[in-house]
């Protein structure tokens, strides 16, 4: 198993620190959590401990932004992001040059239940129209994603695993801000993929092959702004799309695929992901609970497919 | 610029003059906290942080947040009196296209330094703006505006407990304390009494003074350039509509625009604070 993408950014922010004089980083009282510790270690006087205090950190990254800094700040998404009415005003209206990093997000956070998990982090952000949004799905793409964030000027928010999650990419990879990413091409139907069930939709993937099943896998690590030309290449060249994310189905990617067809190419869909409010349970116990393993998503994809005659 | 305190009191009455054309012209805003807030910021900009056309974008300014963002017409009327906003554009406030934002946007019109107006965020980016001098090791300022209505807010609280912690003293707030909110006056909706004996408990250096006498404003700003490792409170009591003796009220005149005989009325009084 490869690492947790909050490991990842950890790792690569620490590195950028010394050829990114202005690269400022703020936590909440949750550094060994979120992997700003290995920043603050190496850095502490760029390293920023707010407390317990997310409303501050977010305005007071916001008033370092508007002074030429560039700030990263961290905590677990459902915390920060749930302070949106400071990140509305104070970074997006401001337009602001701070990168939100939102760690354990879904329910893989396992254990701790609901009042940790950030289930519609997406849906919120996606409402600011300059707030880049990158939900990376394995190592090496979260670490291209912080060194791209690095170079960035704008609102943004990263969203990262508490979970390790399986390797996708091998050293080739590149990251193209923006861009879907096809990682299996098929003619049957496509599924839409992001952040932590990426892996898991590759798995089902193969599972619904050995059944005759063609599924064409897309990667979007940039859910805002979306790739609306693939995605409709995508949906016309399949007739058939699902979406796949461990977040509510309502406004994450799930919602910005469905708008963008819409408007652009009326496709029926599936939308797999979460439909209530998380629970406690172990991260693999609660994948299998709520569909979002291999197998649920393969489950879930077939019977889209048996229902959904074009 | 004459800076004496009687040059600067004349200045004030003839922004509160421009207070009341702007908002009678846009036909909505906020003329009680507009009028409160204006020999505050008539200090504060022109004398303390020296505004001008030339320094409005020097990365070692010294900056003002307006964090009560509904009494930004001061803060207009006193960027036009530093020769940053044309005198005739004030009138442009509120309509479309104008730079002069119903309330304040950086993005829009950089010289009002932050965007405000959702209550209780303003001095958090202000501590922000003062650590940022900190680590870059300027020498620059940053001054925070905040209402008293908005000390309600828990953001607030958490940049009191939070600059005092970092010992942010190149931060200089002051409380427009005119003692209303729209829903009527302040301590009788949430009291913030006894808010000096708070602040200090919080480790702030604070000050007590009238936020109409000009010359206690410009001592209470000297005062507070101390760096000695607290953050600075300024306590200054206003009245709601100061100047205007049918504005002064803790909650009639908090939104609501003067019509024409209203305008009329206004601005014949304050002439007589001129002649």
């Amino acid at each position: 198993m490869g690492k947790a993408t909050r490991v990842s950014f950890g790792e690569q922010l620490a590195e950028l620190g010394a050829t990114h004089p202005s690269i400022v980083v703020f936590d909440a009282d949750l550094s060994k959590s979120t992997q700003s510790q290995l920043f603050a270690a190496r850095y502490p006087e760029r390293f920023f401990e707010m407390g317990i205090q997310e409303h501050n950190m977010i305005g007071a990254a916001a008033g370092m932004a508007l002074c030429g800094k560039k700030p990263f700040i961290c905590s677990f998404s459902t915390f920060v992001v749930g302070r949106f009415e400071v990140i509305r005003m104070s970074v997006g209206y401001s337009e602001a040059n701070v990168t939100i990093v939102g760690t354990h997000c879904g329910v893989a956070i396992g254990e701790d239940g609901y009042s940790q998990m950030a289930l519609e982090d997406i849906a919120l952000m996606r409402t600011l129209p300059n707030m880049a949004i990158i939900q990376p799905a394995d190592d090496r793409e979260a670490r291209a994603a912080v060194r791209f964030l690095a170079e960035h000027h704008g609102p943004a928010f990263l969203r990262l695993t508490r979970q390790n999650v399986a390797d996708i990419h091998d050293d080739s990879y590149e990251f193209h801000f923006g861009k879907a990413d096809v990682l299996r091409d098929g003619a049957d139907a496509v599924a839409f993929c992001t952040g932590g069930v990426v892996h898991g939709t590759l798995m089902a993937a193969d599972m619904l092959a050995q059944e005759g099943v063609d599924l064409r896998v897309v990667n979007i690590h940039t859910i805002a702004p979306l790739d609306v030309e693939a995605v409709v290449k995508a949906a016309r060249e399949t007739g058939r799309v699902i979406t796949v994310e461990d977040h509510s189905i309502v406004g994450g990617l799930g919602g910005a695929i469905a708008e963008t067809l819409a408007e652009h190419h009326p496709t029926l869909m599936k939308r797999i992901g979460m439909t209530t409010y998380g629970r406690s349970g172990s991260p693999t116990g609660l994948y299998e609970h709520f569909g979002l393993d291999a197998h649920g998503i393969a489950r879930g994809i077939r019977e889209f497919m048996e229902n959904a005659q074009v | 610029m004459d800076l004496s305190t009687s040059a600067m009191q004349r200045a004030a009455n003839e922004m509160r003059v421009d207070i009341i054309q702007m908002l009678h012209a846009a036909g909505s805003g906020h003329p009680g906290g507009s009028l409160s807030l204006i020999d505050i910021l008539t200090v504060a900009v022109l004398k303390h942080i020296g505004r001008n056309a030339d320094n409005v974008d020097a990365p070692d300014r010294h900056r003002l947040v307006l964090s009560k963002g509904h009494g930004v017409p001061a803060l207009y009327a006193v960027l036009a009196r530093a020769g940053v906003i044309p005198h005739e554009e004030l009138l442009s406030l509120r309509t479309l296209g104008s730079r002069l934002q119903g309330h304040p946007h950086n993005a829009t019109f950089p010289a009002v330094e932050a965007s405000t107006g959702s209550l209780g965020q303003g001095l958090s980016i202000a501590q922000g703006m003062a650590m940022a001098a900190k680590l870059d090791g300027l020498e620059y300022r940053v001054y925070c505006v905040l209402g008293d209505g908005e000390m309600q807010e828990g953001q607030v609280w958490e940049a009191l407990l939070s600059a005092a912690m970092y010992k942010v003293d190149n931060l200089i707030v002051i409380l427009d304390y005119n003692k209303g909110q729209i829903d009527g006056p302040t301590n009788e909706i949430i009291n913030l009494e006894p808010l000096a004996d708070k602040l200090r408990a919080f480790n702030w250096a604070v000050q007590e003074i009238d936020g109409h006498d000009i010359a206690a404003i410009d001592e209470a700003l000297t005062i507070a350039r101390k760096r000695e490792g607290q953050p600075h409170f300024i306590i200054a009591h206003t009245v709601k509509g100061k100047g205007v003796s049918f504005m002064e009220h803790p909650t009639e005149w908090h939104g609501k625009a003067p019509g024409d005989a209203e305008a009329r009325a206004a601005i014949d009084e304050l002439h007589t604070l001129l002649a």
